[in-house]
């Protein structure tokens, strides 16, 4: 049964193409703000089939067996992230205690495989891609944890399942998460290297930032891992921040679905209204306005859990 | 972090045109930069020679793809001063009428690119869409979307009768209107504030010492237009602004374009409402009498300048056509210092360049001997085929049967 969890549901194949239909509607509903028509609801998946029908080409200069298992761990640390965040209900397929942090470090193995990529291709551009990569990081990987704690807090467990049970039980004190759901949705764009956090890989600047030097079926992985972090990153925040679970499967794994679609749809209004901002103006937000509000918010919830709870 | 040397070019995603910037990085800073053009020489001048001055005034249309009229337009003001002739005052009308919606398409284009530039897709995308409201009113007009045809020698090819006039004033009432959004968006939109303003800094000092032109000087304060200084066509009649700003800096040159399509709406309202009556165009000598004329004409990127030198035949002696992007180009070394890479393609951008316009080959260099010198047409025509033959290619086979 375990291995159908990791491999088909709600694990590797699952994830992967519900990735290729988040990708989808993103670049759907990106495409009808800029009043285009959009690709075509297969686009995603034609894009990953001709990549692994392409020629591989490693650069002489890199490290051939890294260059090759960076794509692959990215979509394994990203799958196995997945396996602790719950889908139907409130509980994951595979909860323990302290998952949240563990979810959290599996998720940071991307933007760090994305900077290995990119300073082992040995491109100038992918090189520039992957110290923005790592600078960026700096800037979202704290608010995007801090947002976490205020909640966790409140219920007093590390673990997103016991996270989503407690506020399923209890959703009004969800409300006091409202400040940390705005946080997340900024850091997950910063962290899914999105407009305006795009920075790593601004291709007018750097061309494609990490993934210059990558192509054919290396790139179709690197894409997926992607694609997969887009649904990971909405699915952790539906859990944490959205009560709305059902203890029928069936109408949970739907909510899961709208949560998911609806939090992307967010992320995608925020992609098409602004512009890119610099590498060192997202620094400045992250720790100047995000960080503070992260505090204010954990100050709160320290407060609420000393006189609700 | 020791200093990166960055190749940006010749081919980038950033350019839309091959030119080279070897810039020097200082982590993200640019401490040095050094622009490098002359990827696309065409032979313009060149192959005008060879041209009568009809075929002269079609081919240098083809000069560049977005300000085809100014060409157009500032060689035939030449050549008819050369030949003495006068054009009749309704064609000065309609030349100065093509010459705005010209610069509509052209600023609205340039709006599109900056916002791409800047990873602001959907203003790309938007602006472009009502760009072609222009564009689709210019292919009702001339028949095309760029390359218009509309000038020839001694007036012009087609009339604005009453129906084409109801066409633009209708055309001019959407693109007004959508003009006051993009504005809007422009000075007030955060994120677009954040990454322009301050960012590519020209001063007034250094826009007059590297003589930058057109909407790029005009942003660093310095007051300055041929339509207005130099009158040409029907300007001397018209009312209109010549829009400046004091910002100096990308911000400035946003502000700027956008403002001057304001005034080219309302000049091209002036135009319809005030057009005289009269022949399109009056006979054109096939030959001109030997002579010189210096043509200077505002295009949306800046003052283009045309050189003409007849020796009596139908032919031209000698063509010169400087682009604006030629006089703007000199400033890039000053206004990419100190600022970040990531604001590097909007620098570029910001003087609205036209590389491939402006490419003029003033001498050859061989990259390996380093050696600079001449080539006439036989010595290059030699050299071609025997790089190909290196190359395994034998053109003297190419035509045998069998």
């Amino acid at each position: 049964m375990a291995v159908l969890y990791i491999l088909i549901f709600p694990g590797f194949l699952f994830l992967a193409f519900y990735g290729t239909v988040v990708e989808f509607v993103d670049r759907k509903i990106y495409a009808r703000l800029q009043n285009r028509k959009g690709p075509p609801w297969f686009q995603p998946v034609a894009d990953f089939i001709k990549l692994l029908g392409k020629e591989t080409i490693v650069p002489t200069d890199a490290n051939a067996t890294l260059f090759k298992a960076l794509p692959i761990i990215t979509v394994a640390a990203v799958t196995t992230a997945f396996l602790s965040v719950p889908v139907w209900g409130t509980q994951a397929v595979m909860p323990f205690k302290g998952d949240m942090i563990v979810v959290l470090v599996l998720l940071l193995l991307l933007p760090l495989s994305f900077f290995a990529a990119g300073w082992n291709a040995s491109s100038m551009y992918s090189t520039i891609g992957a110290q923005r990569v790592l600078t960026q990081l700096f800037a979202y990987e704290v608010p995007l944890l801090m947002a976490l704690i205020g909640p966790a807090i409140l219920c007093g467990s590390w673990s997103l399942s016991d996270i989503a049970a407690f506020y399923a039980a209890k959703p009004l004190f969800a409300l006091l998460n409202l400040p940390g759901l705005v946080i997340w949705l900024l850091a997950a764009q910063g962290k899914l290297e999105r407009v305006p956090f795009d920075t790593p890989e601004a291709e007018t600047e750097i061309v494609a930032g990490a993934f210059t030097e990558y192509n054919g079926r290396h790139l179709a992985f690197f894409r997926l891992a992607v694609d997969m972090e887009l649904v990971v990153l909405p699915a952790i925040c539906g859990a944490v921040f959205i009560p709305l679970f059902s203890a029928n499967p069936f109408i949970g794994f739907v909510l899961f679905l709208l949560k998911t679609l609806v939090l992307l749809f967010l992320l995608t209004v925020l992609k098409a209204a602004m512009a890119r901002l610099r590498v060192e103006q997202m620094m400045r937000f992250s720790w100047m306005v995000l960080l503070p509000l992260a505090l204010v918010h954990l100050f709160i919830n320290l407060i609420a859990k000393g006189l609700l709870l | 972090m020791a200093r990166v040397e960055i190749p940006l070019g010749p081919q980038h995603p950033a350019l839309k045109e091959p030119a080279n910037f070897a810039l020097s990085l200082d982590g993200e800073r640019i401490v040095g930069a050094a622009v490098n053009l002359g990827y696309n020489h065409r032979g313009v001048e060149k192959a005008c020679e060879a041209r009568n001055f009809t075929q002269c005034l079609y081919f240098l249309e083809r000069i560049c793809g977005i300000c085809s009229h100014s060409h157009s337009t500032a060689f035939s003001m030449t050549v008819e001063e050369v030949a003495g002739v006068e054009i009749p005052p309704r064609a000065q009308y309609i030349r100065v009428l093509i010459g705005e919606l010209e610069r509509l398409h052209s600023h609205m284009l340039w709006l599109g690119v900056a916002g791409h530039e800047l990873g602001f897709d959907t203003l790309f995308m938007l602006s472009w869409r009502d760009r072609e409201l222009v564009m689709d009113l210019l292919a009702s007009i001339c028949g095309n979307r760029v390359n218009y045809g509309i000038n020839k020698l001694g007036g012009v090819r087609r009339d604005i009768d009453e129906t084409v006039k109801e066409t633009i004033l209708k055309v001019m009432d959407q693109f007004e209107e959508a003009l006051k959004y993009y504005i809007s968006l422009a000075t007030t939109e955060t994120t677009l504030a954040a990454r322009t303003l301050g960012v590519g800094i020209l001063s007034y000092e250094d826009a007059v010492t590297y003589g930058a032109q057109g909407p790029t000087s005009r942003a660093a304060g310095l007051d300055r237009d041929i339509r207005r200084d130099e009158p040409y066509t029907a300007y001397a009649d018209i009312p209109f602004q010549v829009i400046t700003d004091t910002h100096a800096d990308v911000f400035g040159r946003v502000v700027v374009r956008a403002l001057e399509m304001v005034e080219s709406c309302k000049i091209i309202r002036f135009v319809l409402d005030n057009m005289p009556d009269g022949p399109l165009s009056v006979k054109f000598p096939r030959k001109i009498p030997p002579g010189e004329a210096l043509g200077r004409y505002e295009a949306p990127r800046g003052e283009d300048v045309h050189f003409v030198k007849s020796n009596g035949t139908d032919k031209p002696e000698r063509v010169k056509v400087r682009a604006p992007t030629l006089a703007n180009a000199a400033s890039y070394a000053v206004m990419l210092q100190g600022n970040y890479l990531a604001d590097v393609p909007i620098i570029v951008a910001a003087i609205d360049p036209c590389f491939s316009c402006t490419d003029r080959a003033i001498s050859v260099v061989d990259n390996r001997s380093g050696r600079e010198g001449s080539l006439d047409w036989k010595a290059l025509r030699q050299y071609s085929i025997d790089w190909y033959r290196n190359q395994g290619v034998a053109f003297d086979g190419l035509n045998r049967k069998g």
